[in-house]
Formats: structure tokens, C-alpha cells, sequence
């Protein structure tokens, strides 16, 4: 997290992060790891520029999201003028343009999550976590937003977690899986740096596309 | 009763180890790849364009057709796209292939590859599908480590690379041209056509951007041999189909399922008919994009390209999604609408402000603050959205908008009614001389237009 404490200010029961705050926050510069793995990508591809995407994950796996010293670093690695980068990492919703809690929490609402409770997952995250949408707790550890349909319809209301999916989840199930990274503080990452996902909570089954467990 | 359909995609599914190259392989797999290194591309090109098989993402165009407008010769390279964007809501089918059988994916892109002369080829893979990406990831590691892919494959002069490309939660790049700008590295707003990507794609040159689950269905094509193919299936719907299921059933999942098969048989069988013993109401046989059908209009109706569109809906990527008799139509063609609002790319005025407003609109209706001329404003700020925009994108959203209202127009008009302060009209009961008499002159109008 790249905020300091003083750029949060408390309303009430919400907290929010301006994200004029959040711009002018200091970041830690990013390594010479972040570099290499990133010319290890562009090698993949007939152009530089196609880099820019797997540029912008690095960028937000180093910083948590994607400040402006994200888009000078990846305009710098790529060539590219920092209005082209800026105009990419605003055009996707998986770059977040202000920081996210240590866990997010992505709601899908589209048709069949709403047609098997969506709302009522909203609602109740939002009272266990006592935060409105788009907003941080306190500690920094919880966000969470609802989103467009995550092609989980089948094991609909889902929620991913960071970048991991969590399906066919109710109020209770909630509760064990909060609890539980509240207990392990477990890697739900994906990263870009190794192309691996995180292997927190294994122990949940990672998918249930056909309703079988596949872990 | 359950139909035994031919299972051409999801033979090895079940085996949770099919995703290792060497399960893969005593499987039968990299059969058909070492088969079709034999033949000439011409050859692959002709035995898909007989197979009859139709691209499987949404648009159902025959996929030996596109690949022969690619021309020959042009002195630049050509690229094959597989096309695993999949955010059309109700959508989960190509998640399952890359998930659970990732090689099957990865032989059908080299066999693709081959017939096109493709040396370079993207899985271009929406960016929530964090653990298939990896799936597929490792699973094109270790194809290199075992020499099928890279430079001369199987000793042939035929080399071939696969990158795994993230998108980042942008519905528009499932969208041909949308897929090739984000690629190139810019905002995944589509280009004008023409020129069509297999004339001027990915960096200006040639390209074919295939669905997930058409090229996953070649290595069956080739070994198995295109009639047998085109056996299965109907006429002009030739093979099996992946069907993603959701909404009020009892048995969602991914279901394969010959093309022809009767529509209310999938919902009593494969799915396990409705949940909790309710009555169906509606059903969405393709996806969000396409016109929702009411239960009495299923009679009858096959899962195949042109009976569901005989029924006045497409069959589009397969995403099945059923809705029982509690669904609220008005609150479902909303929740459509906000979908579409928020994934408009911003580059057409006509769809950018066109889905707000159209969002908005139905957004009053469902609030109880819509008014009689809603519906004729509904259609009239539609009109000027379908057609007049660079993709496919506003059509789709307007599809369902009018379709919901078309079919429904009931639930559409007793909220107007409410919240107008009559009483209202649709409660299946007989209406009272009363009830028709506070219906005003503009409303009768706006059920005539309905």
C-alpha cells in the first residue's frame, strides 16, 4: 500500500482515500527485477508496444495500483509517451487508478449472479466490512466494488478475491473465508512477475466450473 | 432421460490430470497436429471449410470461410488470435477447455496455425481468468520443453510460438478488431470494416481471430475426418456445441451438446430443470446480447443456429441463462442495461451516451418515476444507436432493451401505470370497466406500440 496514514480522512464509518491524496503519495521505486522480467515480455511479442498491458500489471504488482510514477515507468521501459500509457490504464477496470485494499473484493452483478443473490452478498459484505464500495478500511486490509459479470455464472454469487475466484458463496461461507485471511494473510495474486497465481488458501477450491471441485 | 451427445471437447474434461502434456498425449493428443504436418494447408483449410463447423464465439461464421480470406503471398506475416475474451455475461464454456483440457487449445491453435502459415499466434484471454491463464501458461511451457512448439515441430519446417496475453477487464476486446488494438498495445475501441482483419489485422497484417472452443475442435475434425463431422448435428448447424448454463436451474455448468437438440429437453434434462419447483418464465439462449424468449415460445425450438433464430433469437456463444417466474423483468433488462452502460468503449457517441440514457431510462421505470412516453422514447433512442456505430456493440445493446419490452410489456407498462397512480392492469385477472377506464388514451397507446 502505497498510502500513509495521513491521507486518509474519516467519515463517520467510511473511510475514504481522495485520490489527490493518493496521487501525491510516495511510492517505493520500482526494482530492477520488475525491468528484466518486463524485457523478458517484450521479447514475446512482434512489437514493443504490446508490452504496455503486461507493463501496467507489473507496475501494479509492484505499487498495488497504478500511480503516476506507474505510467512514467512503463512509458520510460517502452518508449512510449506517458498520455498513450495513461490513456491505456484508464481504459481497463483491472487498473485501478487509486489504491485498492490488501484484499479486494470483486462482486460480480450481471445477470445470473443477480438472478442467484448478488445483492445480498453486496449487502452483507458491506455491513461485515463496514465500508461503502470503492472505499478502504481503516487498516487497509478490505475493499471492495461490484463488478461486471467475471464468466462465473455457473457457480453464481461468486466474488473474487484479489485474483482468485471464490463460487457459489453465501453469507456464512463469507464469514469463514474473511476469517480465514484475517488468519493467514494468504497470496490471492496473481504476478505477472512469475506468471503464477498466488497459493493462499488452497485449501478452497480454486474452481467449480461444473460444480466439481478442481483445485 | 438424458441424450447421449457426441463428446468432441469435453471427452477428457473429467480427468482432473488431463491438463499434464503426458495425460494429454496417452489420450490420444498431438495426434491430429502430427496428422495435419502431412497434409498440405489447402488440404486443412478444405477438410474445415467441408466439416461445416461455425465459429463458436458468437457470430456463427463458417470457419474454413474466414480463413480463406486470408490472401496468399502478401510478403508479410500472418497471425492467428485465439479469441478467449469471454466476457459475454452468461458465459463460461472456453473457461472449462482452458481450465481442465488446456493442450486440446493448444493443438488446435497449431493446426490453425499450419493451415494459415501462421508462425506467431496470442491467447488472448480476459484478465479475471487469473488460474486458466496459468493453466494455459504452464501447459505451453511444457509443449516447448517437449519441442511441440518453437522452430521445426516434429522435425517439419513448421514453427510456431504462443503467447499468453492478459486483457484487463474490458468486454469490448472480445470484439475482433477490439481484441487486435488492444494487442497492439493501445485502447481496445474496434476498427472500421473494412478493411477485415484477414486483409489488415495485428500490425497491419493479415490476421484471423478464432473463438477458444472452434479451434478446440479441430484436432477432433482432422483425426475423425470432416463428414463424420458434419454428420453430427443438423444440416447447416454441423457438431457439437459447448453450452454454458446458469440462472434459475438446478444443475448449472458447461454442457456439450449436439447441434439440434431440443431446447426445453436441455432445461429438463442437462439442467436439471428449474430450481425449487417453480415455472420458467424466460430464457437467454446466447448470451446478454441476444433477444430473450419467453416459456411459450420454447416449443419446439432446437439448440442449432437457425432454429433459434426461427424463434426470433440467436444462438451466439451458448450462454444459457434461464429465469423463473419470480424474475423481474424490468429489474433483469436493467441489470443488462448497466452492463452495457459500463462496458461501452466511448468511442461511438451514438452507443456511449445511447446506453447511459437507455440505461437511464429503464433505470426510472424500475424506480417507479418512469412515464408513459418512456417506451416510445426507449424505442426512438434506440433506433439511433443500432447501426449507426463502428462494432457490433450498440446492436447489442439494444437487442435485449427492445426484446425485454417486446416480450414483456406487461411488467413494463404496470410500473408505469404505478407510478402514475393507476391501478394496474396486468394482474391476469379480468379488468374491471373501472380499472380500463383510468387507463388514459397515451397508455392504451403505449400497449399498442408494445
Amino acid at each position: 500500500m502505497a498510502t500513509g496514514k495521513s491521507s486518509l480522512s474519516i467519515i463517520g464509518k467510511q473511510t475514504f482515500i481522495k485520490y489527490s491524496d493518493a496521487v501525491h503519495s510516495e511510492p517505493k521505486e520500482i526494482s530492477r527485477e520488475f525491468s528484466s522480467r518486463l524485457a523478458e515480455i517484450i521479447q514475446k511479442y512482434p512489437s514493443k508496444k504490446s508490452a504496455v498491458m503486461s507493463a501496467l500489471y507489473l507496475a501494479q504488482e509492484h505499487y498495488g495500483w497504478i500511480p503516476l510514477e506507474a505510467i512514467r515507468w512503463v512509458s520510460e521501459e517502452l518508449d512510449l509517451a506517458p498520455a498513450h500509457v495513461e490513456s491505456v490504464a484508464t481504459f481497463y477496470t483491472m487498473y485501478y487508478k487509486r489504491p485498492v485494499g490488501k484484499y479486494h473484493f470483486q462482486i460480480c452483478r450481471t445477470l445470473s449472479c443477480m438472478l442467484c443473490g448478488a445483492q445480498k452478498i453486496s449487502d452483507y459484505l458491506k455491513e461485515k466490512l463496514s465500508i461503502e464500495a470503492h472505499t478502504i478500511s481503516v487498516d487497509g486490509m478490505w475493499s471492495w466494488e461490484e463488478v461486471e459479470c467475471l464468466g462465473s455464472c455457473g457457480t453464481a454469487p461468486m466474488v473474487q478475491i484479489n485474483d482468485v475466484f471464490f463460487e457459489l458463496v453465501d453469507a456464512e461461507k463469507l464469514d469463514v473465508i474473511i476469517d480465514k485471511i484475517k488468519k493467514e494473510l494468504p497470496d490471492l495474486r496473481y504476478h505477472t512477475t512469475s506468471g503464477e497465481l498466488g497459493t493462499g488458501m488452497s485449501d478452497f477450491p480454486r474452481s467449480q466450473v461444473l460444480g466439481l471441485d478442481l483445485k | 432421460m438424458q441424450t447421449n451427445h457426441h463428446k468432441i471437447l469435453t471427452a477428457n474434461v473429467h480427468h482432473l490430470d488431463q491438463h499434464l502434456l503426458s495425460k494429454y498425449e496417452e489420450r490420444g493428443g498431438y495426434q491430429a497436429i502430427r496428422k495435419v504436418l502431412k497434409q498440405t494447408p489447402e488440404e486443412v483449410i478444405q477438410e474445415v471449410k467441408a466439416s461445416g463447423l461455425r465459429g463458436r464465439g458468437g457470430a456463427g461464421f463458417p470457419t474454413g470461410m474466414k480463413w480463406g480470406f486470408v490472401p496468399k503471398n502478401l510478403g508479410k506475416p500472418i497471425y492467428l488470435l485465439n479469441n478467449a475474451d469471454e466476457s459475454e455475461p452468461g458465459t463460461f464454456k472456453d473457461r472449462l477447455l482452458m481450465e481442465r483440457d488446456p493442450h486440446l487449445c493448444i493443438e488446435g491453435m497449431m493446426i490453425a496455425a499450419w493451415a494459415l502459415g501462421a508462425n506467431w499466434s496470442c491467447l488472448y484471454i480476459r484478465g479475471e481468468y487469473g488460474y486458466p491463464a496459468v493453466r494455459m501458461e504452464q501447459a505451453i511451457e511444457e509443449a516447448y520443453k517437449k519441442g511441440y512448439l518453437g522452430k521445426n515441430i516434429f522435425g517439419t519446417t513448421f514453427s510456431l510460438d504462443i503467447v499468453v496475453h492478459r486483457g484487463a477487464g474490458a468486454y469490448i476486446c472480445g470484439e475482433e478488431t477490439g481484441l487486435i488494438e488492444s494487442l497492439e498495445g493501445n485502447k481496445g475501441q474496434p476498427r472500421l470494416k473494412p478493411p477485415f482483419p484477414a486483409v489488415v489485422g495485428l500490425y497491419g497484417c493479415p490476421t484471423v481471430v478464432n473463438n477458444t472452443e472452434t479451434l478446440a475442435t479441430l484436432p477432433w475434425i482432422i483425426l475423425n475426418g470432416a463428414s463424420a463431422y458434419a454428420k453430427i448435428g443438423t444440416e447447416k448447424s454441423a457438431g457439437t456445441k459447448l453450452f454454458s448454463a446458469s440462472g434459475h436451474i438446478n444443475k448449472p455448468g458447461v454442457y456439450e451438446v449436439d447441434l439440434g437438440y431440443s431446447l426445453l429437453d436441455f432445461i429438463n434434462n442437462e439442467c436439471g430443470g428449474i430450481r425449487g419447483g417453480k415455472k420458467l418464465k424466460a430464457v437467454i439462449p446466447g448470451g446478454s446480447s441476444v433477444q430473450v424468449l419467453r416459456a411459450d415460445e420454447l416449443e419446439g425450438v432446437k439448440l442449432d443456429y437457425e432454429s433459434i433464430k426461427g424463434a426470433g433469437s440467436m444462438l451466439g456463444s451458448g450462454g444459457f441463462m434461464v429465469m423463473d417466474e419470480s424474475t423481474d423483468m424490468v429489474e433483469a433488462c436493467l441489470n443488462l442495461q448497466h452492463f452495457y452502460s459500463h462496458e461501452s468503449c466511448g468511442q461511438c457517441t451514438p452507443c456511449r451516451e445511447g446506453a447511459n440514457w437507455v440505461q437511464k431510462i429503464v433505470g426510472r421505470i424500475y424506480d417507479g418515476a418512469g412515464t408513459y412516453s418512456d417506451i416510445p422514447l426507449l424505442k426512438s433512442v434506440t433506433s439511433q444507436i443500432a447501426g449507426h456505430t463502428i462494432c457490433p456493440f450498440g446492436d447489442a445493446l439494444v437487442t435485449p432493451v427492445l426484446s425485454f419490452i417486446e416480450k414483456f410489456p406487461e411488467e413494463f407498462n404496470t410500473r408505469i401505470a404505478q407510478a402514475n397512480g393507476i391501478p394496474t392492469f396486468n394482474t391476469g385477472e379480468e379488468l374491471s370497466s373501472q380499472v380500463l377506464d383510468a387507463v388514459s388514451e397515451n397508455a392504451k397507446n403505449v400497449a399498442a406500440n408494445v
